[in-house]
């Protein structure tokens, strides 16, 4: 064995880096070691840890061939504006080889308010879509058959409201539930641990959560109705470890309610997705997608007495991670951008996002968004990677560190199981307070240069202007417009009789759904649902911890 | 005599739910030993300026990350000049085009805060820019 002595790093010639040694950790502070080997894996066994791609434990990847029977879905998240803007970009990205949908809403459709409200002022079509009834659902998909291509729709606290209108848009087109594809976010877990866009208070959102899952066992056995996600908490600046434990713990969480609920688990457990989140440093993103797939594994075997392979083996949608975009020297971005996406793919995704290089500053120009996708392809088509399934299968490191990300992740699983599960875990804000301390220790971090970001806080020059999108007030005019011509065609007294049945269905237990899908084909708009609910179900307020 | 504590408020106006930079931001100027309230999540203009004349702030910190900073922060602005808080410092941070800056700097905001700015940076603007109520 040599005894080199161990090289301290060279500063960078550009003099505004501390120059001071650093310790070698992942940007989640996990301790990497200078060398690993053989000895490193002596307690781990091939055949019960790591497998082939397509068995289990699934470290290795959910099918045995992987890419090469079927690339990833590429699968831009875009929108903006209006529906018919959305259209326009959906069918742009459609052309240009994107071979998934998703969907985003702008704030007023999340929050549950139509684009006419006065909280909704300022805000209308500026993230996202603006989406307040089933006549706007019907001109976002215009000229884009349900039965041709899977969407994924990131919407959580309304919906079971915003699924509604898909369906129905699908019933018009006439296109068969029992073949619609796509995927609901649907978490409202993780809106209390980290995106904060819940409306209801968690027990009536986590029955709301069951009636979709339920209805879609029953009537849409291809669809995704729930995409238990760790991108959103990743973003609020939890670690790795942090991001895996608790999207784990929250998908342990949905199983229980809808066994509670009566459902067998194989009935309903095939369908419950997952979205993480890739990140900056390489190989621990590698490593917690391929232990991700080991828990969920050993979870739904050892702990759910799960019997189908469909039960057991994790299917899960990435995104690069926005929070790692620098406003600063943006070009910079597409570099990241195409590593972290590179390592969702060595990572056995199934589906990807990649972020734009405008993400520090506005929603994604043409250019910006056609550049991320191109990113995908060429990762596809020109990197090689999709040759055979997980390439790091046997490293030394891979393996290694993916053990470690694993123990960690069980040992906060053991925390939340012990605080009595992730509901009692959220109200006593545990994870959020987690989240937080994490996030002001990379940030520390950051400001004492001891995590050094390219173009920010090292290695920083003149900036140039970016030209970025704008997006007017005038969709909320026109919305407000629309909303009004809406409500004068539509039988009003039908709105207001199934407004008040969903709100005496609501006070009992039945599964809403039905009620909800009737409400909406009947031109209720999104805000009238939301606000119904809100009348039975009341909000939810956090105790913010800084 | 001690010299009277910078009294921050940090806000989340409108419907946007990011609020990992605000609350770095309250924490990083407690720990500079300022005393900070946060005002938590979807707050109204209104709401907002209420908060700033009961908890009589030197400095209020917008975080806006939902595109709705050139309604929001100049109703702001108005709401202030309005009860007379016009001394009050405010300042800026989310997810801004550089085209917006000029607009709301005219609307009376102090600065701007780009994602990537450090906290010292802004702990030491708001020592040095806070408005001192006598």
């Amino acid at each position: 064995m040599s005894s080199q002595r161990e090289q301290k790093p060279r500063s960078p010639d550009s003099g505004n880096i501390s120059g001071k040694p650093s310790e070698f950790t992942t940007i989640s502070n996990h301790p990497i070691r200078r060398i690993y080997t053989l000895e490193d894996l002596s307690s781990w066994d091939a055949g019960r840890d790591l497998g082939l791609p397509g068995s289990p434990p699934y470290t290795r990847g959910i099918h045995p061939a992987m890419y090469r029977s079927r690339l990833w879905t590429i699968r831009q998240f875009a929108g903006f504006g209006s529906a018919e803007d959305t259209n326009r970009r959906f069918r742009y990205l459609l052309s240009q080889g994107q071979t998934g949908l998703s969907v985003a809403f702008d704030l007023p459709t999340l929050m549950g308010y139509d684009s006419d409200h006065v909280f909704a002022e300022g805000e209308v079509g500026k993230c996202g879509v603006a989406i307040s009834s089933l006549a706007d659902m019907e001109a976002l998909f215009d000229r884009i058959p349900l039965d041709g291509v899977s969407t994924s729709m990131t919407i959580n606290s309304p919906a079971a409201v915003v699924w509604a209108m898909y369906l129905a848009v699908a019933e018009k087109q006439g296109v068969d539930w029992k073949t619609l594809g796509g995927t609901l976010q649907n978490d409202i877990l993780k809106e209390y641990i980290a995106q904060k866009e819940y409306i209801y208070p968690p027990k009536p959102s986590m029955r709301l959560v069951t009636d979709t899952i339920e209805f879609g066992a029953r009537h849409t056995p291809k669809f995704n109705t729930i995409s238990i996600s760790g991108y959103h908490i990743r973003e609020a600046g939890s670690t790795a470890i942090q991001e895996l434990a608790f999207t784990l713990r929250d998908g342990i969480e949905y199983v229980e309610w809808g066994l509670r609920r009566g459902m067998a688990v194989d009935d309903f457990v095939p369908r419950l997705s997952f979205f993480f989140n890739a990140h900056n440093d390489f190989f621990e993103e590698i490593a917690k997608y391929r232990a991700a797939r080991r828990i969920w594994y050993k979870t739904m075997t050892d702990r759910f007495g799960a019997k189908s392979p469909r039960s057991r083996a994790m299917r899960f949608h990435a995104q690069t991670a926005g929070c790692s975009l620098t406003a600063q020297q943006p070009y910079n971005n597409v570099v990241r951008t195409a590593l972290q996406a590179l390592a969702a793919v060595m990572g056995g995704t199934q589906s990807l996002h990649t972020n734009s290089l405008d993400e520090a500053w506005a929603l994604p120009t043409e250019f910006a968004a056609t550049l991320a996708l191109r990113t995908q392809q060429i990762l596809a088509y020109e990197s090689g990677v999709t040759s055979t399934a997980d390439p790091f299968g046997g490293s030394y490191f891979v393996e290694s560190l993916t053990n470690e990300v694993e123990q960690g992740a069980w040992e906060y699983i053991g925390k939340i199981d012990a605080l009595g599960g992730m509901v009692p875990a959220i109200e006593s804000a545990y994870p959020q307070r987690e989240i937080a301390d994490a996030s002001y220790r990379y940030q520390m971090a950051v400001d004492r240069k001891e995590k050094i970001i390219v173009g920010v806080n090292a290695f920083t020059g003149e900036e140039k202007p970016l030209e970025t999108l704008q997006i007017g007030e005038s969709v909320r005019a026109e919305q407000s417009l629309r909303l009004r011509q809406l409500r004068a065609e539509r039988s009003n007294q039908e709105v207001t009789r199934r407004l008040s049945d969903l709100r005496s269905a609501a006070r009992g237990e039945q599964n809403l759904m039905p009620l909800i899908y009737d409400a909406v084909k009947a031109y209720a708009t999104l805000g009238e649902i939301c606000a119904a609910l809100r009348d039975v179900f009341g909000t939810h307020e956090e105790a913010p911890v800084t | 005599m001690p010299e009277k504590r910078i009294r921050v408020l940090i806000a989340k106006p409108g419907l946007d739910g990011h609020d990992r930079g605000a609350k770095i931001i309250a924490r990083a100027l407690r720990d500079a030993g300022m005393e900070v309230i946060y005002t938590g999540l979807r707050q109204t203009p209104e709401m907002i300026a209420s908060a700033a004349a009961q908890e009589d702030v030197d400095v209020i910190g917008l975080s806006i990350l939902s595109g709705a900073h050139n309604t929001l922060a100049p109703q702001l602005m108005d709401l202030l000049k309005e009860k007379g808080m016009g001394d009050v410092t405010v300042l800026l941070g989310g997810t801004i085009p550089a085209a917006d800056i000029p607009a709301l700097k005219q609307a009376g905001i102090a600065e701007i805060f780009l994602p990537g700015t450090s906290t010292q940076d802004i702990v030491a603007f708001v020592r040095n820019h806070a408005a001192r109520k006598t």
